[in-house]
This record gives structure tokens, sequence and C-alpha cells, in this order.
């Protein structure tokens, strides 16, 4: 069977999976559509808060981007798992036992303030928004790129996957969904990172195998270090970024992590403090599993493409090479006439109509030159690189290099939609709450009831898919950019008003504010001036400190904590009732 | 008053072995991941771990493990001070 009937019988078996867990878990009050009615076990919850947070980047694009960063790409692994330790030991027993339902929930009680809940609920819908647009974007691809199916209509469809389990069961339905696209995306994950590393080094743990001798003799990581050297590369293992650099992207990441609405909230699921703590454990081990088979995978992309493709003919390419050429994930242009494939530092060729690959074509027909390429219509530059490789192959081609059968390229497929609906749900669910409990409930009408907060919120969540929607089909050209910005705020904003509020019990509503509104606002503006109104500046010349727009929120933390605390100091101590609350979740009994 | 007095030094104390024990673990993961990752990787990569330079393998592997082991060694932690206090959430 070809690999698009496999993926249409894999992919259907998930989502068939999906909607059934969707009708079983129908949610009936607002805590079971907010929380699941408190009732989620440590573990169950550990599954869904890994399926949640790693989404479609991840997953297909995590692996290749590390391919091509080598030592740097530290910062993504690193910075999407030390999060975690802060999460379990400074935030999620404590906002465990606060037990309200929502981040601007926590923000609006702790800083005694209507005004501070609406700057959260605003900050809550903007990071969910930005982060979702991405995640239904990669449902689109997945769709586009396994299944042929147009990309409009694969959005619509996992739209509607979505709006099942989200619309109908809240959050009871999307834990328990989530569970399940956790054991769909990790077998997926794994299954050919075993088969490559056995392939390659004899050992089938990718975690060893990449820490291995090859087959044909010396260290791995030795031969790739040597081996990209000789091409003009800076070794993999050695450093391209500024060590400032890499400090503050990973402090950013790290801290952005913890201060994710739609993370934090998987916290008030559970029953206790206790099982909040030991959520958070499980959740980083099956998160690990995934991230500390990455960089293996990514060593051994590497290693594989250059093996395969460069000094080698182009006539002679497997065809895994020429299918993701048809879907110009792959380009080649022969600046030397040689026939064969060079594969050197620097970009081949310019972009065309913001594209990366683009052919030449008479009417319907696209040129080929006189090996058979397809011919590129893109600008050569001068480097020497011929070759040009999308991020995005490296997870998804892996199967296909090491020659294994269909299914288990349609595993991948499965997986790779299992990791975007898992995370666009959390996604929506925080945008959901936002609007029914925070902003109608909280702010505007408090008289409402829970039936009608119940509809407000599956409406909120209706009009939230669809909106996200439409981003996936008309996103924004700049999307991933956007993922840094939502990181950048979250570790500005949300992170150091929660912790000050839990640590620091002399922290008010002034302190908290002004803290947040400056954190903000300098990330927004560093961020938006180098990545949106002047690009071309973008280079570390022009940097503070030398530290780029992905590790700003870095700095935005360390601003937020600063202006809180001397505001706070010139300005009246919480009231009593507010410091009682502080004392009383700093401790897990009810006494 | 006494018994509220009382309560008070008790939420204390418990606060401040709270505090400790986030104050080592925070330390130790801030020195395994920044420490051994990121700042000190150039020496640590003239050690070899098999076929892994160790500062690359710190910063790739072996702070995730460190960063998973010390959440559960948290747990553990706070479960025997939440007895210590009688703060065992039975009656939740």
């Amino acid at each position: 069977m070809d690999v698009q009937t496999w993926t249409y019988i894999i992919v259907g078996l998930s989502f068939a999976l999906y909607i059934g867990i969707a009708i079983w878990s129908k949610a009936k009050s607002t805590s079971e559509f907010y929380v699941a009615g408190g009732n989620v076990s440590p573990l169950a919850n550990g599954m869904a808060t890994a399926a949640d947070w790693m989404s479609a980047a991840s997953f297909i694009s995590m692996a290749g981007l590390i391919a091509f960063m080598g030592y740097d790409g530290t910062v993504y692994l690193m910075g999407w798992t030390g999060g975690y330790v802060l999460l379990a030991l400074m935030l999620a027993p404590y906002l465990r036992k606060f037990g309200k339902f929502t981040v601007p929930d926590f923000i609006g009680e702790r800083y005694y303030s209507k005004a501070a809940r609406i700057v959260a609920l605003l900050c809550a819908i903007f990071i969910s928004f930005t982060y979702v647009a991405g995640q239904m974007r990669g449902v689109g691809v997945v769709f586009s790129r396994f299944l042929e199916v147009d990309i409009y209509w694969g959005v619509l469809i996992g739209m509607s996957i979505v709006f099942t389990y989200a619309v109908l069961g809240g959050m009871k339905g999307i834990t328990y969904t989530q569970v399940a696209q956790y054991c769909v995306l990790i077998f997926a994950y794994m299954t050919p990172a075993f088969f490559i590393s056995l392939m390659l080094t004899g050992n089938p743990i990718p975690q060893l195998g990449f820490g291995s001798e090859l087959k044909e003799g010396g260290y791995l990581l030795d031969k790739l270090d040597k081996v990209v050297t000789d091409l003009g590369f800076t070794a993999y293992t050695a450093q391209t970024k500024s060590t400032t650099d890499i400090f503050f992207i990973t402090l950013a990441l790290m801290v952005g992590t913890a201060g994710l609405p739609h993370v934090i909230i998987r916290f008030f699921t559970v029953p206790k403090v206790r099982d909040a703590r030991i959520s958070a454990g499980w959740a980083l081990l099956f998160i690990a599993i995934l991230y500390t088979t990455a960089p293996a995978v990514a060593t051994f992309a590497r290693y594989n493409i250059i093996n395969t493709a460069n000094e080698k003919a182009y006539a002679e390419m497997p065809s895994w090479f020429k299918k993701w050429e048809e879907t110009k994930l792959i380009g080649w242009l022969d600046k030397n006439n040689d026939g064969l494939i060079q594969y050197h530092p620097g970009t081949p060729f310019e972009k065309l109509n913001k594209k990366a690959v683009q052919f030449k074509s008479t009417g319907e027909k696209i040129e080929t030159g006189s090996y058979g390429q397809p011919l590129i219509a893109n600008k050569a530059t001068d480097n020497s690189n011929e070759l040009y490789i999308d991020r995005d192959i490296m997870v998804l081609a892996n199967p296909e290099i090491a020659g294994l059968p269909n299914w288990v390229i349609a595993l991948v497929a499965a997986g790779g939609l299992a990791a975007a609906l898992s995370t666009a749900a959390g996604l929506l669910l925080v945008i959901s709450t936002s609007i029914s409990h925070d902003l109608m409930k909280k702010t505007i009408n408090p008289n409402i009831t829970d039936k009608q907060e119940l509809i407000y919120a599956r409406i909120a969540a209706g009009c939230a898919i669809i909106i996200a929607g439409y981003f996936g089909i008309n996103p924004p050209g700049f999307v991933a950019q956007v993922v840094a910005f939502a990181f950048g705020l979250a570790a500005s904003s949300f992170f150091p008003a929660i912790v000050l509020g839990i640590f620091y019990k002399r922290m008010n509503k002034e302190g908290a504010i002004a803290g947040m509104i400056a954190g903000i606002v300098f990330t927004a503006t560093y961020i938006i001036y180098f990545k949106f109104i002047n690009p071309e500046s973008n280079v570390q010349a022009n940097w503070w400190f030398g530290i780029s727009p992905e590790g700003i929120g870095g700095v935005g933390m360390l601003l937020n904590f600063a202006v809180s605390i001397v505001v706070s100091k010139f300005s009246s101590p919480p009231p009593p009732e507010v410091q009682e609350l502080v004392e009383n979740i700093r401790v897990p009994n009810r006494d | 008053m006494e018994s509220q007095n009382n309560l008070q030094n008790h939420r204390h104390a418990y606060w401040r072995a709270n505090i400790r024990i986030l104050t080592i673990l925070l330390s130790i993961w801030f020195i395994v991941s920044f420490g051994c990752g990121i700042l000190f990787v150039d020496q640590l990569n003239q050690i070899k771990l098999g076929g892994f330079k160790l500062g690359f393998w710190m910063a790739q592997q072996g702070s995730i493990y460190t960063f998973v082991v010390l959440i559960f060694v948290y747990v553990r932690l706070m479960n025997k001070l939440d007895q210590k206090f009688s703060f065992d959430e039975k009656n939740d």
C-alpha cells in the first residue's frame, strides 16, 4: 500500500479516537469546562501537558533547526525544558492551592485590580492567538504534504476535529485527547529514530547512538565535525552565536515557558497541591523523551544529508530527494555545471516572491535542465552552495532516508498532526476562558449563571477556532517571529508578576501593573523594531549587548522585576485579605 | 490570640524550609544548565565522554536529565516536609 493510503488510514484512525474521547467527556459545568472538574490524575496530566507543550514546532521543525545549528540548538533544548523546573518549584503548587480557573484570575485577585486582570487577559489572548496561528498552519502543511489535500481543506478538517472535542468537552475533552495525542506523537517520533540510530551506529537507542562510533568507524560527532568543517561550515559541536546571546535566548525561553498561560492552566486540573508538583515531573519526563532524542535525530540527519548529497551526481539521488524537490522543500541550482551537488555554507539562492524555491516554467510545464533537474527560477547567490534544504525535512524525510516501510512514514504524519492539534486545543481553551470567565463573568457581568458562563465559553471557543483557522489558511508571513514574540511577552509580563505574587508578600497592585507594562513595552518595542520595522538592521552589531530579539525577553523579565519592586516600595502595601491570600497559597492544606 | 500566633509561626517555619529547598535545587538548576551548558561549555568540552564532548553533552542531554531528576527530588523533599508539618492534604 502506498504512503498516501496508509496516511489516510492511520490519520483517520487517530481522528476517530479523538472524536470518541470527545463524546465520552462532554462537559456539564464551568468547572468541567475550565479545569476538567479538578479530577485529572497526575500521570494523565503529565502526558496531556507534554502533548499540549510539544507543538508542530517541537515535532517537525526542532530537529531540523538543531541539525543546522549544531551546538547553538541548545537554546531550544534547554530553553524549552528548563522552564518546567521553574514551573514545578515556583508556580504550579501555589497556583493549584489558589484553586481558581485561569491565570488572569490569579493576577486579578492577587493584585486586587480589574485593570491588572484586563492587562493579563489581553496578554493571554495575544500570546495564545499568535501561537495558535502557527499550529493551524502546521496542520494544513502536514495535510498538504502527506495527504495531498489542499492546505485550505487540511486546516478546515483540523479545525473541525478540534472544534468537536474542545467545544463539547472543554478542558475535560482536551485533556484526555491530549493523552491520546501524546501516545501517537511519541510513537511516531521514536520509531524512525530507533531505526536510523541502529542503521548508522548499531545502537538502537538514539541518545546513546549519537555518541557512538559509526558502523564504518570513528565517533559520529567527531566525523560530523570534520565533515562539516571541511566544507566550510562551523564545526557541529562548536558555538556560532555569542555566549551572551545564547544565555539570554535560553533564559527568555525558559522563563517564557513558565509564563505561558496554556501550560500553567494544566496545573489547575489535578486534585491536590502535591499532585501539581508530581505532574510537572511526569510532564517533563514525557517531554524529555522527545527532547533528548531530537539532538540525535538532528545529528543523524545532518550526517546523512551531507553523505547522500554532497559531491554526488544529481542523477543518482534517491527517490526521497526527488519527491521533496517536487514539494519545493529541496532545490538544486547547478552553479558550476558539473552535474554534481555542492553543499556548502551560505544561502544558495535568494528568495523569489518570498518563496525559498521557485521553478522556471513555460505554461504548466516545469523546465528541466541537462541532468533532469527542475530549473530554479530564484537568483543565484555568489557562494558555492548549490543546495537548499528546508529545515522541516529533517524529521519528515528521516523515515524515507532510512528506507522504512510506508506505514512508518504515515505514522509521522499522524504524529505531526497530534502535536499541532493538541497544542492548538490548549491555546484555544485559554482564549475561550479569558473571554467567558475573565471578561464576561469577572469583569463585565458577575451575575451570569454557571450555565450562561458555559454557553459563553463554548461560543468563545467556537469563534476562536474560526479565527485561528483563518490565520492557518492565510498566515501572516511572520508566524515564526511572532512565536518568539509570544515567549518574550510571557517572560517579561506573566512570569515576574506571578512569581512576585507568590514569593513577595509586599508586592502590590501598583508595582505589578507598572512592572508588567514596563516589561511588555520594552520587549515589544525591541522585537517590533528589529523584526518588523527595520529588519535589515537585525544584526548582532546593532543589538543591545549583543542580545537578539529572541533573547530580549530575558532582559524584559529583569526589568519587570526591578520596576515592580521599586514601584511597590513607594506605594501602599496590599490589603490584609490579600496578604492572607498569599499566606494561604503558600501552604498545601486548608488550615 | 496565642493559637493565631502559633499558626503563623508554623506557616512561617514551613515557608522558610520550602525556600531553603528551592534555593538549593534552583542553584543546581542554574549551574547545570547555564553553567555547564553555556558559560563553561568550552572548558568542559576538553573532557570526552565516549563519543561526546562533555560540555556539548551537558548542554544537549545532561541538563535535561538533571531537570527531570530535580523535579522528582523536589517532590520527594516537599512530601516529607508536608508530612513533618502535618500539611498532608488528607482531608481534601
